[in-house]
C-alpha cells in the first residue's frame, strides 16, 4: 500500500481559487485515479474514474463524513442556528414532503406559472442577462415549491440579489478561515443580515394581520405558529432548504439554453419535439413528468459538460484504503464531476455537445453510473435530481413554445466563473429573445 | 412477471406510486414496498412506466 502522490505545484489553494478544474485535471494526469493536493496544510485525496468514484459514493457516512467538509457553508446557513435534526434527517424530511412524487404535478404547474410571470415583463424582442434572469426565476420557483406560493408572493428581486451575494461568498479561502477579512465574505455576511431583515418584515406583516386560514398556511406560517424560532433561525432554514437547488438549477437552465443555441440543428429538433407534444393539448403539469427525450438529452449533456458542482467533498473519519492507496484519517476526500464527466474512455469526444450519447443503445449516463455524476451517485445521489429535471422540462416547455432565442455574443465567450466554490456563469452572458409568431 | 427492487438505491420519491398505486406503496419514512408477488399481464404497461420513471433506477421488471 502506498500514499497517494501529490500533484505538482506549490500553491494549490491559490489554484483552487482561480482555476480549480485545471488543478484537478492535472491531479488525474499526473497521479491517475487516486491523487492528492494540499489545501492549507490539509491533504485532499482526489478520486476520479469509475473504480475510485465508486468507492467514494458507496462509502458509508461512518467512513466518509459530509459534516465539516464544506466550511464555507457555515456562515451562510448561520452559525449556531439550532436545527432539530441532522442535515441527513432534514434532507430526508424534504424528500418525504416537498419532493415526493405526488407533489410534482403541482410543482410543474407552479414553475410554468413562474416562467409566465417573468416573461410577462418582456416586449416582442429584447435581451436578457442569463445569470441574473435564471437566478431570479429559480428563487421564485424554489421558494414557491419548497416554502409555499404565499411566501413567494411576498418576495421581489431584492431577495434574489441578496441570495446571489451569499453564493458569491463561497471563496475557498474558507478552508483557512471562513471569517477572513475579505470583500466577498463581508458582502456575504451583509447579505445574510439583509435576508433576515426581509423575512423579519414578512413575519411582522403576518403577525399584524388576521391568522391564516388552515388551507392557506405555508411553511412560514407553520414555523411561526410553533413560536420557538427567531427570524434569524427561520431565514437560516430557508437558505439551507433552497441552497442545493438554486444555483445548480439556474446554471443548468442557462447552460442548456447556451448549448442549444450553439447547436441550432439540435435546437430545431427539440423545438419540433415540444411543438408535437403540446399540439395535442397536453398540460405542462402532465408532460413535464413524462419523457421528453430530445430535450432531456440536451439537459443531460449540459450537466455533463458544465456540472454545477465540480468538487464533492467528505472527511475521512478513519484510515481507509482505496485501490491500494492509503487515505489517512482526517484527510479530505473528493470526487470530481467536472473531471469524471469528461473521461474520454467513457464519453467519446468528451468536450463536444453530443446529446445523441443518451439515446439507445449508447445510454452513456446509465452505462457509466460512477463517472456520469453531475448529481453524484449511490445513496447520497442528489435527492432533488428528479425535481430538477421536471423543473427544466417545465421551463423549456414554456420558453421554447412562445419564444425564439439567439446568442448575443460570440459562442465561445460563454464561460463559468470558478473563483468561488459555488460555480456561476461569468458575465457578460447575454442572449436575445423574440416572440414566436407562428 | 415480477418486480425486483434495489433498496440501496430507493430514495422514496414515490414516482412509481403515481403510476400504479395498488402495486407500489412508498411510506413516508422508508423505501418502496411491493404489494404483490405475481403481476397480471394487464399491469405490464403501468409497471413498465413505473420502472422507467423511477428517478434512481431502483426498479426492474423480471419476466
Amino acid at each position: 500500500m502506498s500514499t497517494p502522490k501529490v500533484v505538482s505545484g506549490t500553491d494549490h489553494l491559490g489554484e483552487l481559487r482561480s482555476d480549480p478544474i485545471e488543478l484537478m485535471r492535472r491531479v488525474r494526469a499526473e497521479c491517475g485515479d487516486v491523487g492528492a493536493f494540499d489545501l492549507a496544510g490539509r491533504t485532499v485525496v482526489l478520486l476520479t474514474g469509475a473504480s475510485a468514484s465508486e468507492f467514494f459514493f458507496r462509502a458509508p457516512d461512518e467512513d466518509l463524513d459530509q459534516a465539516g467538509a464544506y466550511p464555507f457553508m457555515t456562515p451562510i446557513f448561520g452559525k449556531g442556528v439550532v436545527f432539530d435534526a441532522s442535515p441527513e434527517r432534514r434532507r430526508e424530511a424534504l424528500r418525504n414532503q416537498a419532493l415526493r412524487g405526488d407533489m410534482m404535478r403541482g410543482h410543474a404547474q407552479t414553475i410554468a406559472d413562474e416562467v409566465g410571470r417573468m416573461v410577462a415583463a418582456w416586449g416582442d424582442e429584447g435581451e436578457i442577462d442569463l445569470l441574473g434572469w435564471f437566478a431570479e426565476l429559480t428563487i421564485y420557483t424554489s421558494s414557491a415549491c419548497l416554502i409555499g406560493t404565499k411566501f413567494r408572493n411576498q418576495l421581489d428581486r431584492r431577495f434574489a440579489g441578496l441570495y446571489h451575494e451569499l453564493e458569491r461568498g463561497t471563496d475557498a479561502l474558507a478552508f483557512v478561515d471562513p471569517y477572513a477579512p475579505i470583500e466577498s465574505f463581508r458582502r456575504r455576511d451583509a447579505a445574510r443580515a439583509g435576508l433576515v431583515e426581509l423575512v423579519e418584515g414578512i413575519m411582522a406583516g403576518r403577525e399584524a394581520g388576521p391568522p391564516a386560514a388552515r388551507e392557506d398556511r405555508d411553511l412560514l406560517d407553520v414555523l411561526m405558529s410553533l413560536g420557538t424560532f427567531s427570524a434569524d433561525e427561520i431565514t437560516g432554514m430557508f437558505i439551507s432548504m433552497m441552497f442545493a437547488g438554486h444555483h445548480t438549477s439556474s446554471g443548468t437552465a442557462a447552460w442548456t439554453l447556451i448549448e442549444l443555441l450553439r447547436n441550432p440543428g439540435y435546437l430545431d429538433q427539440v423545438t419540433a419535439e415540444l411543438d408535437d407534444l403540446y399540439a395535442g393539448g397536453a398540460e405542462i403539469s402532465f408532460q413535464a413528468l413524462r419523457e421528453i427525450p430530445l430535450l432531456e438529452s440536451a439537459v443531460k449533456e449540459a450537466l455533463r459538460l458544465h456540472p454545477p458542482l465540480i468538487l464533492l467533498l467528505r472527511a475521512a473519519t478513519r484510515d481507509l484504503e482505496v485501490l491500494d492507496y492509503e487515505i489517512p484519517a482526517g484527510a479530505l476526500v473528493g470526487a470530481s464531476p467536472a473531471i469524471s464527466n469528461r473521461i474520454p474512455e467513457d464519453f467519446p469526444d468528451p468536450g463536444a455537445f453530443v446529446p445523441q450519447r443518451y439515446g439507445e443503445p449508447r445510454q452513456e449516463d446509465l452505462v457509466n453510473r460512477w463517472t456520469w455524476i453531475p448529481f453524484g451517485a449511490g445513496r447520497h445521489r442528489c435527492v432533488g435530481a428528479n425535481f430538477a429535471l421536471i423543473q427544466l422540462k417545465a421551463i423549456f416547455s414554456v420558453l421554447l413554445r412562445d419564444w425564439t432565442f439567439e446568442l448575443a455574443q460570440p459562442p465561445g465567450t460563454y464561460r463559468n466563473d470558478h473563483s468561488k466554490m459555488v460555480v456561476q456563469l461569468a458575465q457578460p452572458c447575454a442572449v436575445r429573445y423574440r416572440r414566436r409568431t407562428s | 412477471m415480477r418486480i425486483e427492487t434495489d433498496l440501496d438505491l430507493c430514495q422514496g420519491h414515490a414516482m412509481c406510486q403515481l403510476e400504479a398505486p395498488e402495486i407500489f406503496v412508498v411510506p413516508r419514512n422508508g423505501p418502496v414496498e411491493i404489494t404483490t408477488d405475481e403481476l397480471a399481464e394487464a399491469d405490464r404497461a403501468r409497471v413498465e412506466a413505473a420502472v422507467r420513471y423511477c428517478p434512481t433506477q431502483a426498479l426492474r421488471l423480471i419476466d
